[in-house]
């Protein structure tokens, strides 16, 4: 006699585990700490080197001397920089109540990275079973990511910069995060090799319903030849909000935060 | 996760989440009708996807930690990462809640980077059952209580 298996929703009985609502749970968290933040902006690429951890910090830096209050949140968990760029305090994360406080950066700007957490000189490494790692690590880094949103005290912000690591994943998870996906600050350099690997990355990124603040064109000068961000403002209807110099000036900095 | 007793055509109940050891994830479950009591045993791959999601087999029996899953997966975090504000000196008074010497030694065996964490968590049991002195029985029936594996 064949056995009689049903699905998941026949068996009406409560789930004591409840595994989606507990993933709704960790949502809500993170739109309930976000619900005083104005704007979530994706600082991202496809191309690593091209400076977006610069011009996250330069730029969150600018924004806040103009009266805004910024926060960072470094999701670069393998390569974090933030923390450095911005002469953050490297005292201990104070955790009060249910939230970790940011630490604060060069000119007020709060921010938060694994480079405030990890033993100087170590890589990101995580505790677990030797093989197979490769299962398990993407989703403790969207793990980290998810803490990184709901865990922080943000407070009251215009704007959250979100500094990303090369390429598409983290964006990914920021965007399935978030209830609405983030604003999109693209970052290239001006070489047709940058502009091929930003180009698909964008894309990907707009088609996720991140909304294209612009381009900023990174280490304008003799070194690197192409129109980069020319071309991507022509193909994604973006602009060119900076091209920037290997040593920007203050007043760079300043007239690209007067543009978000 | 829910279990069908196939026999009896009846959704099994939740009855217990346990680590074994090995890395094993183990969940019971019993058939309210004939009694039969299965359990699910999960590799420890499949054990750290599970906890690497941030959940909880069998629901969660403490409210989540801030920066949890980081605090317990991270292997290389600094000792003196976090200060947590449990680990603050509480005022004397009614229902202060007192480390035993033994606890006390148990607890600086927990990594510096997830400590104060784990700290909180036994004290808010302690709380919560009245109980005055925190001993290694007490750090045990917590743990196997409220599910903490590695605390």
């Amino acid at each position: 006699m064949p056995l009689n298996i049903r699905t998941y929703y026949d068996l009406t009985a409560p789930d004591k585990s409840g595994l989606p609502e507990q993933i709704g749970a960790q949502r809500r968290r993170v739109a309930e700490r976000l619900a005083h933040v104005g704007r979530v902006v994706a600082v991202m690429s496809g191309k690593g080197g091209v400076g977006k951890s610069f011009v996250t910090a330069h730029l969150a830096r600018a924004l806040s001397r103009g009266g805004r209050k910024v926060g960072v949140l470094d999701a670069d968990l393998n390569g974090p920089t933030a923390a450095r760029l911005l002469d953050a305090d490297r005292a201990a994360l104070v955790v009060e109540g249910d939230a970790a406080v940011p630490a604060l950066g060069a000119d007020h700007v709060r921010l938060v990275s694994m480079d405030l957490l990890l033993a100087d000189g170590h890589p990101l490494a995580f505790r677990g079973p030797a093989r197979e790692r490769f299962v398990w690590r993407g989703a403790l880094e969207a793990a980290a990511l998810r803490e990184f949103l709901a865990d922080v005290a943000w407070g009251t912000l215009d704007l959250l910069l979100v500094d990303l690591p090369p390429g598409l994943a983290r964006f990914e998870e920021l965007a399935e995060l978030l209830e609405t996906p983030p604003a999109v600050l693209t970052v290239t350099i001006p070489t047709p090799e940058a502009h091929a690997a930003v180009r698909r990355a964008l894309r990907a990124a707009l088609e996720q319903g991140g909304r294209g603040l612009g381009v900023v064109e990174n280490m304008v000068g003799d070194q690197f030849q192409g129109d980069a961000a020319q071309a991507l403002a022509e193909e994604f209807d973006i602009p060119v909000l900076a091209r920037l110099p290997f040593h920007p000036l203050p007043s760079a900095w300043d007239a690209l935060a007067g543009q978000l | 996760m829910k279990f069908l007793c196939v026999e009896c055509d009846e959704q099994m109940s939740f009855e217990e989440r346990a680590l074994p050891g090995d890395g094993t994830l183990a969940a019971a479950f019993r058939c309210p009708r004939c009694g039969r009591a299965v359990a699910l045993l999960t590799n420890p791959m499949e054990t750290q996807l599970v906890s690497s999601l941030g959940v909880k087999i069998g629901g969660r029996t403490v409210p989540e930690q801030p920066l949890e899953t980081i605090r317990g997966a991270v292997a290389t975090g600094r000792a003196d990462a976090f200060a947590d504000g449990s680990e603050h000196p509480e005022p004397d008074g009614q229902g202060r809640v007192r480390w035993s010497p033994e606890a006390e030694d148990r607890l600086t065996r927990v990594p510096g980077f997830v400590r104060g964490m784990v700290k909180r968590v036994y004290l808010d049991y302690a709380r919560e059952h009245g109980i005055a002195v925190i001993t290694p029985a007490v750090m045990d029936t917590a743990r196997t209580e409220l599910g903490l594996e590695g605390m």
